[in-house]
C-alpha cells in the first residue's frame, strides 16, 4: 500500500478531492463520512446528558420514600422519555457515528457508500427529537407509558400527544433503516481488494450483522406503532379483545423487534472490545473466526427470543419453555465471546490506558449482566423478577457497563486518530474510576431491591427499601457527574495535546492506523492493496 | 479513468438531504397534530403536514434529478451501479418486513387471540368470563362486543385485480426484454401497458373500499378483521400508487432517451420495486381474501 502516490495523484484531480469547507454550512450540507459521523457522535453525546438528567429526575425523586418533587405522570413521562433517549437518541447514534468514522478507513473505502443518504439519515434525528421532546409540553404531557409503550397504555390510556409520540418514532426509523443499507452496501461493495470477509475487522463484522438486524426489525416498529395510532385515533382494535385483538399481541410485535434491539444496542460493542483488548494486550484476537460465527448466532438466535419479555402474560406453556430454553442458548455464543477475550488477554504483555480499562470493566460487568439475562431466562424464576428493579439492574448493566461503557472505550481508543492529539490519561483514568465505582453504586444495589420485591416505574415505594434507594440514588448522581469529565477530556483533546503519530497505540492492527493522524478528510480515494 | 482502480464518485456537499429531513420533520409534526385536531375545529397541522409532503415531493425531484445528470455525465462507474442496487433490494427486504408485522398482526388474530376468546386451548374461563355468546370465527364476521360486519368474497373484484397485478407484471418483464434488446417502440408500449394496468387496479380498490363501505358494513372500526383488511390491502395500495408513479417517470425518462441496454438501475429498480408490490399482493389474495 502506497498512500504517498495516491496522495499525488489526488493532487492532480478534479474537484471532489478538496479539503474540509468551512463555517455551519460545512456540517449542514456535509457528504463526508468523518464529518457525519462527528455529527452523529456529539448528537449522541448531547442525547446522553438529556437521558441523563432524565435519569436524575428519577433518582432525586427516588431518594426518599413518598412524593417530594415530581407528580406521579411527570415521573412516569421521565422514565419514559429517559429510555427512548437512552436507546434510540444516545446509543445507537453513537454506534451509527462510529461506523461511520471507522468502516471506510477499516475497510479502504473513500467514503460511505451512498454520502448524500448519509447525510439525510443523520439530520432526521435532530428533528425526530424536537418532536419527541415537544411532546413533553403539551397539553395532557408526553409519552408516559415506558419505552415498550404496551398497550393499552399507550392506547385506550395514553395523552393526546400520542400521535406525536408516534411520528418521531416513524422518522426515527427511517433514519435508522438508511443508516443500516449504508453501512451494508458499503461493507458489501466498497471493500478495497484484498479485503477478503474473513480479514474484516471484528468491528466490521460485527457492525454488518447489526445493520441487517436493524434492516429487519425497525420496520415492525415502524408497524406496531401504526397499529398503536390507529387503536388510538382510528377506531381499530388490534389490542382490544373486544374487538377481537388482543393486548398481548402488541407484546409479541414489540418484542420481535424488542428483542433483536438489544442486540442491535450491544453488537458493535463486541467489536469494539475485539478491537481495544488485542491491542493493549499486545497479542492477536484469541479465535477470530469463532467470533464472526458467534455473533451470527447471536443475531440469528436474537428472533427466536422475544417472548422471554413477557412470561407472565400467560402464554401457552410449550411457548414458555421454548423462549427458556433458546434464550439460555444465548449464552453459548456469548460465553466463545468472553472466553475468547479473556484468552487473548492470556499471557499478553498487557498495559492500562484508558480504553483499555474500559474494555476491561466492560468484560467483567458485562458478564454480569449476562449472569442475571440468564437468571431472567429460567421461566419459574422470572415469575419472581418480572417487573421488579431486577431487570432494571439487569438491563442497565447490559447497556450502561456493557453498551456505554464499549462507546467510551471505543471513544477514548479512537480520539487520537480522530483529532491527532493524544488525549489526557490523567483525565481518562479519573473518569474511568469515577464512573466504575459510581456506576456500581448506582446498579448493584438494583439487583437486591428487586429480589426484595420493589416494582420499576413508580415515583413511589415502600419504607423498607429507602436505605438501599438512597445508596443507588448517589451512585447514580456521582455517575452522572463523572460524566462531565469525559466532556471536558474530549474537549481537551480537540483543542491540543501531545501529537499522536500514525499510530499511538503501536500494537494497534488495522488500516486505520496506517494513515495519518488526524485522519485526512479524505481518506483512500483510491483503495490499498491488502496483502 | 487512467488508473486500474475505478474511481468511487463521492458528491461534494449537497442541499437536498437537508430539504428532506425538514419535509419529514413538517410530515411528522405535521401528521402528529393534524390527528390530535381531528375531533376539534382547529386544521394547523393538515397544513403542516401538507407543506412536509410539497417539501418532500421537491426534495425528491431536485435529488433524483441531480443523480440522472450525474449519471448521464458519466460519473458513476459499475461499483456505484452495484450501490444502488443492493441499496434497493435492501430497501425491499425492509418493506417485506414492514409487510410482515401488519401479516403477523392477522396471523395471530386468526390463530390465536380469536380462537382464544372463543374458548380455545385452555381458554374456556376467558370466554366464560368476557363473552360468552362469542363464538370464533374467521373472518370475524360478530366481534365480541356485538360490532357486525360482512367478509369480503374473493371472487370478483378482488380476482379480477389479482389477474390485473399479475399481467402488469409480465407486461413489465416484457418492457425490461425490450430494454435490454434496445427496441424502443416495444418497450414504449409495454412499460405505458402497465402503467395503465397499475392505474386500472388502483381505480377497482376504490371501487371495492366504497363497495365495503357503504353496502357491506366493512370499514376500519369492524373489528379485527375490518382492521387487517383496511391496513393491508391500504399500505398495499399506497404501495402500488408509488409503483405506478415510479413507472410513469421511468415511462418520460424512456420517452426522454435516458436509458440504455447495459445501463438502466432507474428501470431495474422500479421493475423489482413492482414485482415486490405484485408479490405481496398475491399473499394478500390468498390470506386475506381466499382462506
Amino acid at each position: 500500500m502506497s498512500t504517498t502516490t495516491h496522495d499525488t495523484l489526488d493532487n492532480a484531480h478534479d474537484e471532489h478531492h478538496h479539503g474540509a469547507p468551512k463555517g455551519l454550512m460545512r456540517w449542514v450540507l456535509t457528504t463526508n463520512h468523518k464529518d457525519i459521523g462527528t455529527l452523529y457522535l456529539w448528537f449522541s453525546f448531547i442525547m446522553f446528558l438529556t437521558g441523563g438528567a432524565m435519569a436524575m429526575v428519577i433518582r432525586a425523586e427516588l431518594f426518599q420514600p413518598g412524593l417530594q418533587l415530581v407528580e406521579p405522570n411527570f415521573f412516569n413521562q421521565m422514565t419514559t422519555v429517559h429510555g427512548l433517549i437512552m436507546v434510540f437518541g444516545a446509543v445507537m447514534p453513537a454506534f451509527t457515528g462510529l461506523a461511520n468514522w471507522l468502516i471506510p478507513m477499516m475497510i479502504g473505502a473513500p467514503d460511505m457508500a451512498l454520502p448524500r443518504m448519509n447525510n439525510w439519515s443523520f439530520w432526521i434525528l435532530p428533528f425526530a427529537f424536537t418532536i419527541l421532546l415537544a411532546s413533553l409540553f403539551m397539553e395532557g404531557g408526553g409519552p408516559n407509558f415506558g419505552w415498550t409503550f404496551y398497550a393499552p397504555l399507550s392506547t385506550t390510556y395514553s395523552p393526546d400527544s400520542t400521535a406525536l409520540f408516534v411520528f418521531s418514532i416513524h422518522i426515527m426509523g427511517i433514519s435508522s433503516i438508511m443508516g443500516a443499507i449504508n453501512v451494508v452496501v458499503t461493507i458489501v461493495n466498497m471493500r478495497a481488494p484484498g479485503m477478503t470477509w474473513m480479514k474484516l475487522p471484528l468491528f466490521v463484522w460485527t457492525w454488518l450483522i447489526t445493520a441487517f438486524l436493524l434492516i429487519a426489525v425497525m420496520p415492525v416498529l415502524a408497524g406496531v406503532v401504526t397499529m398503536v395510532l390507529t387503536d388510538k385515533f382510528f377506531g381499530t382494535s388490534f389490542f382490544d379483545a373486544a374487538g377481537g385483538g388482543d393486548p398481548v399481541m402488541f407484546q409479541h410485535i414489540f418484542w420481535f423487534f424488542g428483542h433483536p434491539e438489544v442486540y442491535i444496542m450491544i453488537l458493535p460493542s463486541f467489536g469494539i472490545i475485539s478491537a481495544i483488548v488485542p491491542t493493549f494486550s499486545r497479542k492477536p484476537l484469541f479465535g477470530y473466526s469463532s467470533m464472526v460465527y458467534a455473533t451470527a448466532s447471536i443475531a440469528i438466535l436474537s428472533f427466536l427470543v422475544w417472548a422471554h419479555h413477557m412470561f407472565t402474560t400467560g402464554m401457552p406453556v410449550f411457548a414458555e419453555l421454548f423462549f427458556m430454553y433458546c434464550t439460555m442458548l444465548i449464552a453459548v455464543p456469548t460465553g466463545v465471546k468472553v472466553f475468547n477475550w479473556v484468552a487473548t488477554m492470556w499471557r499478553g504483555s498487557m498495559t492500562f490506558e484508558t480504553p483499555m480499562l474500559f474494555a476491561v470493566a466492560f468484560i467483567i460487568l458485562f458478564t454480569i449482566g449476562g449472569f442475571s439475562g440468564l437468571m431472567l431466562a429460567i421461566t419459574p424464576a422470572d415469575f419472581q423478577y418480572h417487573d421488579t428493579y431486577f431487570v432494571v439492574a439487569h438491563f442497565h448493566y447490559v447497556l450502561v457497563t456493557g453498551a456505554i461503557f464499549s462507546i467510551m472505550a471505543a471513544a477514548y481508543y479512537w480520539l487520537p486518530k480522530w483529532t491527532g492529539n493524544m488525549y489526557s490519561e490523567t483525565l481518562g483514568k479519573w473518569h474511568f474510576w469515577c464512573s466504575v465505582i459510581s456506576v456500581n453504586v448506582l446498579f448493584f444495589p438494583m439487583h437486591f431491591l428487586g429480589l426484595a420485591g420493589m416494582p420499576r416505574r413508580i415515583p413511589d415505594y415502600a419504607i423498607q427499601f429507602a436505605d438501599v434507594n438512597q445508596i443507588v440514588s448517589i451512585g447514580g448522581f456521582a455517575f452522572g457527574l463523572s460524566q462531565l469529565i469525559f466532556l471536558a477530556v474530549v474537549l481537551k483533546c480537540i483543542k491540543g495535546g501531545k501529537p499522536a503519530g500514525d499510530n499511538p497505540w503501536q500494537a494497534a492492527d488495522g488500516l486505520e492506523w496506517s494513515i495519518p493522524s488526524p485522519a485526512p478528510y479524505h481518506s483512500f480515494t483510491t483503495p490499498p492493496e491488502i496483502k | 479513468m487512467t488508473t486500474k482502480h475505478q474511481t468511487y464518485y463521492v458528491p461534494a456537499q449537497s442541499g437536498w438531504p437537508i430539504i428532506g429531513a425538514i419535509g419529514l420533520f413538517l410530515i411528522a409534526f405535521g401528521a402528529g397534530n393534524y390527528i390530535q385536531q381531528l375531533a376539534t375545529e382547529k386544521t394547523s397541522g393538515g397544513y403542516i403536514l401538507l407543506a412536509g409532503i410539497a417539501v418532500i415531493i421537491f426534495m425528491i425531484f431536485g435529488w433524483f434529478k441531480t443523480v440522472i445528470d450525474e449519471s448521464m455525465a458519466g460519473l458513476y462507474s459499475p461499483q456505484m451501479d452495484r450501490s444502488f442496487r443492493q441499496g434497493m433490494s435492501w430497501f425491499i427486504f425492509s418493506e417485506i418486513m414492514f409487510f410482515g408485522a401488519f401479516f403477523g398482526a392477522l396471523f395471530y388474530a386468526r390463530m390465536i387471540s380469536v380462537p382464544w376468546l372463543g374458548g380455545a386451548s385452555n381458554n374456556a374461563m376467558t370466554q366464560e368470563v368476557l363473552w360468552p355468546a362469542f363464538e370464533a370465527a374467521w373472518p370475524l364476521l360478530k366481534t365480541p362486543d356485538g360490532t357486525t360486519t360482512e367478509a369480503m368474497p374473493w371472487t370478483g373484484l378482488p380476482l379480477i385485480n389479482t389477474i390485473i397485478l399479475l399481467t402488469s407484471s409480465v407486461t413489465l418483464h416484457f418492457a425490461h426484454v425490450s430494454l435490454e434488446k434496445a427496441k424502443r417502440k416495444p418497450l414504449i408500449i409495454w412499460l405505458s401497458l402497465t402503467v395503465i394496468l397499475g392505474a386500472a387496479f388502483l381505480a377497482l380498490q376504490v371501487e371495492e373500499y366504497s363497495h365495503a363501505y357503504q353496502e357491506m358494513g366493512l370499514t376500519l372500526t369492524s373489528g379485527v378483521y375490518g382492521n387487517t383488511f383496511f391496513l393491508l390491502t391500504g399500505f398495499h395500495g399506497m404501495h402500488v400508487t408509488i409503483g405506478t408513479l415510479f413507472l410513469i417517470i421511468l415511462l418520460l425518462r424512456i420517452i426522454k432517451g435516458h436509458f440504455s441496454p447495459d445501463k438502466h438501475f432507474a428501470f431495474q429498480a422500479g421493475s423489482w420495486y413492482w414485482h415486490f408490490v405484485d408479490v405481496v399482493w398475491l399473499c394478500l389474495f390468498i390470506f386475506v381474501y381466499v382462506l
